[in-house]
């Protein structure tokens, strides 16, 4: 596992935005100030692990375990997916 | 008959009572009075219908929705049933004894509309002596308090020059999303369009601040921008299509797929006081009149953007054809296309006197 201060930083989502399964649709929905979007199952398992006290490492790990893949090659898509999400609006890292 | 998904997002028009007079307002020319509002019984069926249809995001608008007295007991409703809730206000109403209330019962997001970066050019817009530091005071408070807040700045000729100010603005009060919207012109708005409409060169340093700091504040803070349709070549996908995720109730109840479409002839808006918002959604006939694409004349119906972008919308094509089933005139394959040019000459005159939004006003329409 890196111990770069990447891996140290903590997603958090930004105020107002609220993650949740919608029974209606059977799908994981994230709310936010005039958006709504879909998450794809990557991103659902990634943002459920997102509580503004977990590491970008501790994240990983948990994927790792659950994935079981090596970190080397779950971080970097975690990263991307999290740059995605801040660009667009739904968490601040 | 084209079968709808579940509608997203639902607009309640709670009152048309408003302290401002924005002469560019979204609401009718025609506005309807406080006796003929429906009652909170009646808000509180249309919540609970709205959520068992599947609806996810509720917007107390207005008017000033702030004017009704019962709006927390609405948004507690509304949070009670675990709709994502919106409060868009003029602000002038919200302070340290409002605010706390709304918070408390749950309200998720606040939009704040601005009518300029700077005080004396924004109270005259509004017509609303003290109005703009109202509104700072407001939106510090909203930010103290830990809700979510949008800076929203409706732009035009009078105004759009300070677009960077704006943008400042929303850095300034740590909003996570400002939003710069060109005027509508619906409404009053085409009726003030003379006095609004910015030239094609104000538009473009305007186009250029918002693209620069997108790209400046990318990851802090979202900006939102609309564009205006007379320098458009494509229309853009109103409400992403007629009533294909949006249900807009007036003060009186009346259902409509927008905010505009009152405008439109020829229909018997159905109400929430006499049929069930899910008759009304998958069973009634003006939502289903311009639903999907079979409805489409060309150049829209081979077109491979009319799922994109729906045909435009259906209450320009009849404010500037007389016709809402032609393809909107912002299209360059619109055979009205022309007509967008040779309003958007209005914008070198100078600019005529407003006419206020006014419940009851006399309005004198230009030919």
């Amino acid at each position: 596992m890196s111990d770069s201060a990447e891996a140290l930083r903590v997603p958090a989502f930004r105020r107002g935005v609220k993650f949740r399964f919608d029974t209606a649709r059977d799908a994981w929905l994230v709310l936010a100030p005039e958006r709504l979007f879909v998450p794809d199952e990557p991103a659902v398992e990634v943002l459920k692990l997102v509580d503004g006290v977990r590491t970008l490492a501790a994240i990983t790990d948990d994927l790792c375990a659950r994935f079981d893949a090596p970190a080397d090659v779950i971080m970097p898509d975690v990263v991307a997916l999290l740059d995605d999400l801040a660009d667009k609006g739904v968490v601040t890292w | 008959m084209v079968t709808p998904d579940a509608p997203m997002s639902l607009l309640l028009e709670l009152t048309h009572r408003c302290p401002l007079q924005c002469p560019y307002c979204s609401n009718p020319l025609k506005l309807e009075r406080a006796g003929d509002e429906l009652s909170t019984a009646q808000w509180i069926s249309v919540l609970d219908q709205a959520a068992a249809l599947g609806i996810l995001q509720v917007h107390f608008s207005g008017g000033e929705p702030m004017a009704r007295a019962d709006l927390p007991e609405l948004v507690a409703h509304a949070a009670k049933l675990g709709l994502y809730s919106n409060l868009i206000t003029s602000a002038v109403l919200l302070n340290g004894r409002t605010l706390p209330v709304l918070a408390d019962a749950g309200l998720d997001h606040v939009q704040i509309s601005f009518q300029d970066a700077e005080a004396e050019g924004a109270d005259r817009i509004g017509n609303h002596a003290g109005g703009h530091a109202k509104k700072l005071a407001a939106a510090q408070l909203v930010r103290d308090t830990g809700l979510a807040l949008t800076l929203n700045f409706v732009v035009h000729r009078h105004n759009i020059a300070n677009v960077g100010k704006m943008i400042a603005m929303g850095e300034a009060f740590g909003a996570g999303r400002i939003e710069i919207a060109n005027v509508q012109y619906y409404g009053w708005g085409l009726l003030n369009r003379a006095a609004l409409l910015p030239t094609r060169a104000e538009l473009d340093t305007c186009i250029d601040a918002v693209f620069a700091a997108r790209e400046r504040l990318r990851g802090k803070m979202l900006i939102d921008y609309v564009v205006p349709d007379y320098y458009a070549t494509e229309p853009k996908g109103c409400m992403s299509g007629w009533a294909q995720r949006f249900i807009n109730i007036s003060p009186a109840g009346r259902a409509l797929p927008c905010h505009a479409a009152e405008t439109l002839p020829g229909f018997v808006w159905p109400n929430v006081r006499e049929e069930s918002l899910a008759d009304i959604w998958y069973r009634s006939e003006p939502f289903a009149r311009y639903r999907g694409t079979a409805w489409m004349p060309e150049p829209c119906r081979s077109c491979d953007r009319r799922e994109i972008d729906w045909g435009g919308c259906r209450c320009q094509a009849f404010a500037l054809t007389g016709d809402a089933g032609r393809t909107d005139p912002a299209c360059h394959l619109s055979p009205d296309h022309a007509i967008m040019a040779e309003a958007a000459k209005e914008a070198h005159a100078p600019a005529p006197e407003f006419f206020y939004r006014r419940i009851g006003a006399n309005i004198g329409v230009p030919a």
